[in-house]
């Protein structure tokens, strides 16, 4: 239970750390807030040879609302979760910021950590695969933005090349009227949820204009829901309507058994969360639950 | 074996020493400044017995490198008693009978002093969504929220101290 021996690097800068990205990528690890790598280090699941400590690095900490919302990769869970700019932006992304962990785990916990390690049942993943967000990536060779459909590729894995550091995500602007529900059920408070999902609404003239849904702890990576979101495009919303996107959300799920729950148990979760988050989305979106 | 000269304030003290760079805080607080208050439980993010403040927040000690400390005000257990005399949150746990075996008690103690400083008037249900980050295995925590909730009445109104207390 105590981390193996690796090279230590306090970056001072990001210049700095995609220096030693470069050099030690392949055995490197970046440390933000610490808070699913340590574990792994102490668990000895992650044996990196190096570790690159971003902490120090000071224009990784901003927030911004533009056009959409800007989070620099070091911007602490429990900074943004109290943040009126984020709260204001993205509210679903504010609602997902207090799921994750707890308030110590948040106090420490990065935006940009919790996307980078791409837990498929963490709440950062499946907010940006519902809104299509993207992350801003720096290397040696650039910068570049990367969608949030192209990063996430399975099990804590991303697309991201071993010399790349993550340094911000991104959000598109917030279409005024939209609704929005953060769903998820773990077995106790602040664990991994068993199964969630990031719900939006946008309803126009009486019917629903866009849904999107993405699903949690289903699958490798967070996954959008299409049929569901198909199936309620030019609906009216409604009890029905919430039930059959629900079914349709489930049937389209297979997803993975273990300790926590059956492949069975996470699909009727994935059914109730949905109908759940719709009527609250569409309640907030002015289209009565 | 990698080792780096660390200095912080520990409890108010400057402290410095030498430490191997993959030492958690935790394991620096309790085998290098004999700060054995600070208990371990999981090792690894899940059960807060090893909940520190660092620079006011309450963090999980066992989750940070003590090299990432470096420069900073880091306050465990030992920290809240002054010649003699408990804060009143250690009071307040005491006269709530707010631990039994104690294992856990440091880290409960400190995530709450973290949450009291900030001042807000908290619902029950509020406080115990902020102290769900801790593990008790011996009180089923109505004693603890209760200690908690009777620490937040004597700070609001001190005067109040000697009847609250009976």
């Amino acid at each position: 239970m105590k981390p193996p021996p690796f090279e230590y690097h306090a970056a001072a800068s990001v210049e700095e750390a995609v220096g030693l990205l470069a050099e030690h990528g392949d055995e490197a690890k970046v440390l933000a807030g610490g808070q699913s790598l340590v574990p792994l280090l102490a668990l000895r699941l992650a044996r990196p040879a190096h570790l690159i400590d971003i902490n120090g690095v000071g224009d990784l900490g901003s927030v911004a609302n533009g056009s959409g919302l800007t989070l620099g990769a070091l911007v602490r869970h429990r900074v943004a979760e109290r943040s009126e700019v984020v709260r204001r932006a993205n509210p679903l992304f504010a609602d997902a910021l207090g799921l994750i962990g707890h308030v110590a785990i948040r106090n420490r916990g990065t935006v940009g950590g919790s996307v980078a390690h791409a837990d498929p049942a963490a709440e950062l993943p499946t907010v940006l695969v519902a809104l299509d967000g993207e992350v801003e990536v720096r290397s040696g060779r650039g910068t570049r933005r990367v969608a949030a459909r192209d990063l996430f590729e399975g099990f804590l894995t991303t697309s991201l090349a071993a010399d790349e550091l993550l340094t911000a995500v991104r959000c598109p602007a917030w279409a005024a009227g939209t609704g929005w529900s953060y769903q998820e059920f773990s077995r106790r408070s602040g664990d991994f949820a068993v199964a969630g999902t990031a719900v939006t609404l946008r309803v126009e003239g009486g019917t629903i204009a866009e849904a999107r849904i993405a699903l949690s702890g289903v699958s490798a990576t967070p996954v959008r829901a299409t049929e569901a979101e198909k199936a309620l495009a030019g609906q009216r919303p409604s009890a029905d309507a919430w039930a059959a996107a629900a079914a349709a959300a489930a049937a389209g799920v297979d997803p993975p058994s273990d300790v926590h729950g059956t492949a069975a148990y996470r699909r009727h979760l994935v059914g109730s969360l949905v109908r759940r988050a719709l009527a609250e989305a569409s309640t907030r979106a002015g289209g009565g639950s | 074996m990698s080792r780096q000269v660390l200095r912080l304030t520990v409890n108010g003290k400057e402290r410095e020493a030498l430490v191997e760079v993959r030492r958690t805080l935790a394991d620096f607080l309790r085998e290098d400044l004999d700060l054995t208050g600070t208990h371990i439980g999981c090792e690894h993010g899940v059960c807060g017995a090893c909940t520190v403040l660092l620079g006011g927040l309450a963090v999980r000690s066992c989750l940070m490198l003590a090299v990432q400390a470096a420069g900073a005000d880091i306050t465990t257990i030992e920290g809240l008693e002054h010649d003699g005399e408990l804060h009143p949150l250690q009071e307040a746990f005491r006269d709530s009978h707010s631990f039994q075996c104690g294992f856990c008690t440091p880290g409960f103690v400190m995530t709450a002093l973290a949450l009291l400083g900030e001042g807000r008037e908290l619902t029950e249900a509020e406080l115990r969504e902020e102290l769900s980050g801790n593990i008790c295995r011996c009180t089923g925590y109505q004693s603890i929220v209760e200690g908690v909730q009777l620490a937040a009445q004597r700070l609001a109104a001190p005067q109040a101290e000697g009847s609250v207390a009976q």
